[in-house]
């Protein structure tokens, strides 16, 4: 049951982070020099090449508290992008925004805009089941359902109507293991429990369960902080082979692991968008003192 | 302690405190349990030393001559009106031969049950062929003789002041005597209605209307109560509204039964005109009784369901209903069915409000139906554990035992669904 408080309280734990924020938000400009205006302060680069998926402006309050604040970034098709920042910095909470997860939250509040292809996702005709096909999530700690392997990856094309016939929903299903780097582990024994697998096992399983319904953009959400090294670098290396097809959105607590898969970088720090830019030239040239500060280790 | 002591010194210093407080508590825990388990102990044993008997009745063996001249006279059998006891009457007083003058035939016919020219009867019925020929057949004893086979009459104590007389007991004697006396399996118990003669009476019919009402009862009170569960758990608004509903809910948990008893006699009998002591109306008020329980149990299964099973199944484009139905309802069933059952055993159990709609009555018919006059099974046992014969006190507890057993089958039902349907994640 450990992992139930965490995913509850993952958003609530921002949200206390951020009380402090006013003073932060003072600090900044003195920090910086930034203009702050449509980029919230946010230095760097927000543009992206190829972009389709469009945040401007987007703040999220829970409830009184001003969880995000002006974010304004672009994502690219096919590429991988980072957001790092120390804890309750409003990364998750960005990334929840994107495939409108924060609507579960009753207290949540989104303004500004978020659009893909060009089209508002916040919209009133967007119906949020048809926007989490297009933008599939994977969470911090492996969630398969209590079912067999197999019924865990074809769950999604059942529920969107993928496949007209069983062959279809078959291929669907090992295409999608072969994919995530799985199916030669667990090709004999689909009909076993996805529980039964390993911690690493299961996070590639709820990867591939997130491919079988071909999204254009996958939301990572820590995805290997439950993980031991040897299943986090597999996964490193399936996001490397992912990126081919997909836009990938990483929330992330380690830098090396920013650097090692990542296009792009965005640091976030007490709600507020600092600084984007590529990831050579936020690690090795980081234009903001915050930014600098983190990945120095004198924050976080 | 010193100010000068080490923090292992001070740690060491504690630990006897702290051990003593321990045992302390283990010991309270271990004689709490014990004495429940001891009273436990107590409470079954009597019930079976005092019920165990109730599962087997004396009967007598007679030679009944079905008799065309008795039972026809006309040349016309009438099943309703042919002399059945007088033939029984005749049977015995052939095995008792030295019985002469009326007072004391009379007493000799009060040995056998009135049961016996039933069974006369319903032999005939089934079977007309056997008009005229002569059948052995095993007959209940009264209850009188049969709770002095069993030891219940002390035949030393005045003949004034026990229910059956020397003269009887030496008949008794006489037939035992001679093999035509047994204790057999009491099949009554289990295949006849309420009796006035408690060597006839039987449970079917309160174990009939108890399965009634609880068929009542769970077909409503099981998919209304899960369903009140789902929305209010996953659907309602959090509010002012729902945060009232749940006060409510739960404070209808713990309302007296009784309560929910003249609730349905308002609004089940008098304002809907439903039949009095009709099991639909019982399990109607049971359904009112059961269904806070269910929505409280269900509401915590639903809950103790991790939100990342949600989380996961709405990240792949699941909706909210298919989240419901696809994911949180398997997980949290079987603490659903668990709370079901354990509200059912409740329902079971409860006699309090089924006195306001009129199932306290003398019923003899067995229920065919769900608007038949009938009784439950608590209901039964206090009906008997009222009753002055001897023979219905054992009778009483042979039917807590009866009703035990239902609730112990229950109950374990509900144990090896959770564990056959829990499932890990």
């Amino acid at each position: 049951m450990t992992e139930v408080s965490n995913d509850v309280q993952l958003p609530l734990a921002e949200q206390n982070a951020v009380d402090g924020s006013v003073a932060v938000q003072a600090e900044l400009p003195d920090g910086s020099g930034q203009v702050t205006g449509l980029g919230g302060g946010t230095v760097g680069n927000i543009r992206a090449e190829h972009s389709f998926m469009v945040a401007e402006d987007v703040n999220v309050f829970y409830g009184d508290n001003h969880a995000i604040q002006h974010v304004s970034l672009e994502i690219g098709k096919k590429e991988v992008i980072a957001l790092i920042g120390p804890s309750g910095c409003g990364k998750s909470t960005f990334l929840r925004c994107l495939n409108r997860m924060n609507d579960t939250i009753e207290t949540a509040r989104v303004t500004g805009n978020i659009t893909l292809d060009g089209k508002d996702i916040y919209r009133k005709e967007q119906d949020p089941v048809a926007l989490r096909a297009r933008v599939g999530m994977v969470f911090q700690k492996p969630n398969p359902f209590p079912k067999s392997i197999f019924d865990n990856v074809a769950y999604g094309p059942r529920i969107h109507g993928l496949a007209a016939d069983r062959a279809e929903l078959d291929e669907i299903v090992h295409s999608s293991l072969e994919r995530a780097g799985l199916l030669q582990e667990v090709k004999d024994r689909l009909d076993e429990p996805g529980t039964s697998l390993s911690g690493g096992q299961q996070q590639r399983l709820c990867i591939a369960r997130t491919i079988a319904v071909n999204p254009e953009v996958i939301l990572m959400d820590e995805p290997c902080s439950a993980l031991d090294p040897i299943a986090t670098a597999r996964i490193e290396d399936l996001m490397d082979e992912l990126c081919e097809d997909y836009a990938i959105v990483i929330v992330t607590h380690s830098m090396q692991q920013a650097a090692r898969v990542s296009k792009r970088v965005a640091y976030f720090h007490l709600g507020l968008l600092v600084e984007v830019d590529e990831t050579d030239k936020i690690f090795t040239n980081p234009q903001h003192k915050l930014t600098e500060d983190y990945i120095t280790g004198r924050i976080g | 302690m010193g100010k000068g002591d080490t923090t292992r010194q001070k740690v060491e210093a504690g630990l006897p405190r702290r051990r003593r407080k321990e045992l302390l508590f283990k010991s309270v825990g271990m004689f709490a349990t014990t004495v429940g388990i001891v009273f436990l102990g107590v409470f079954f044993a009597t019930l079976i030393a005092e019920g165990s008997s109730a599962f087997k009745q004396t009967f007598m063996q007679l030679d009944v001559e079905l008799s065309e001249d008795v039972l026809a006279p006309d040349g016309d059998l009438d099943l309703r009106y042919a002399d059945f006891d007088g033939l029984i009457r005749a049977a015995l007083r052939a095995q008792l031969p030295d019985v002469t003058g009326r007072s004391d035939r009379r007493e000799l016919y009060r040995i056998v049950s009135v049961g016996a020219g039933y069974q006369l009867r319903d032999l005939l019925a089934d079977n007309p062929k056997l008009l005229g020929t002569t059948q052995t057949l095993w007959v209940p004893a009264s209850s009188n003789v049969d709770m002095l086979i069993k030891g219940n009459i002390d035949a030393e104590i005045d003949e004034s002041l026990r229910p059956i007389s020397d003269k009887q007991i030496a008949w008794v004697t006489a037939l035992a005597d001679t093999g035509r006396l047994e204790t057999r399996f009491n099949r009554a118990l289990f295949s006849n209605g309420d009796s006035r003669e408690p060597e006839l009476a039987g449970i079917k019919g309160a174990v009939m209307g108890s399965l009634y009402m609880l068929l009542v009862t769970i077909t409503l009170s099981f998919p209304i109560g899960v369903a009140a569960a789902i929305y209010l758990e996953e659907f309602a608004p959090r509010n002012r509204w729902s945060d009232l509903i749940e006060v409510n809910i739960n404070n209808l948990a713990a309302v007296p039964s009784i309560v929910f008893g003249l609730l349905g006699l308002a609004v089940f009998i008098n304002w809907a005109a439903l039949p009095r002591s009709a099991p639909l109306v019982g399990g109607l008020v049971l359904t009112l009784l059961t269904l806070p329980v269910i929505i409280i149990a269900s509401r915590a299964a639903i809950k103790a369901v991790p939100p990342s099973i949600r989380e996961a199944a709405l990240g792949l484009g699941a909706s909210q209903m298919q989240v419901v139905f696809h994911h949180v309802l398997p997980l949290a069933m079987p603490g659903m069915l668990t709370g079901t059952i354990i509200g059912m055993s409740r329902a079971l159990g409860e006699s309090a409000p089924l006195l306001m709609i009129g199932m306290v009555a003398f019923i003899v018919d067995v229920p065919g139906s769900l608007t038949d006059p009938a009784t439950a099974l608590p209901i039964q046992i206090y009906l008997w554990a009222d009753s002055p014969e001897r023979a219905f006190a054992e009778r009483t507890s042979a039917a807590i035992i009866v009703l035990l057993g239902f609730l112990l089958v229950m109950n374990l039902t509900a144990v090896i669904l959770r564990k056959r349907m829990e499932r890990k994640w």
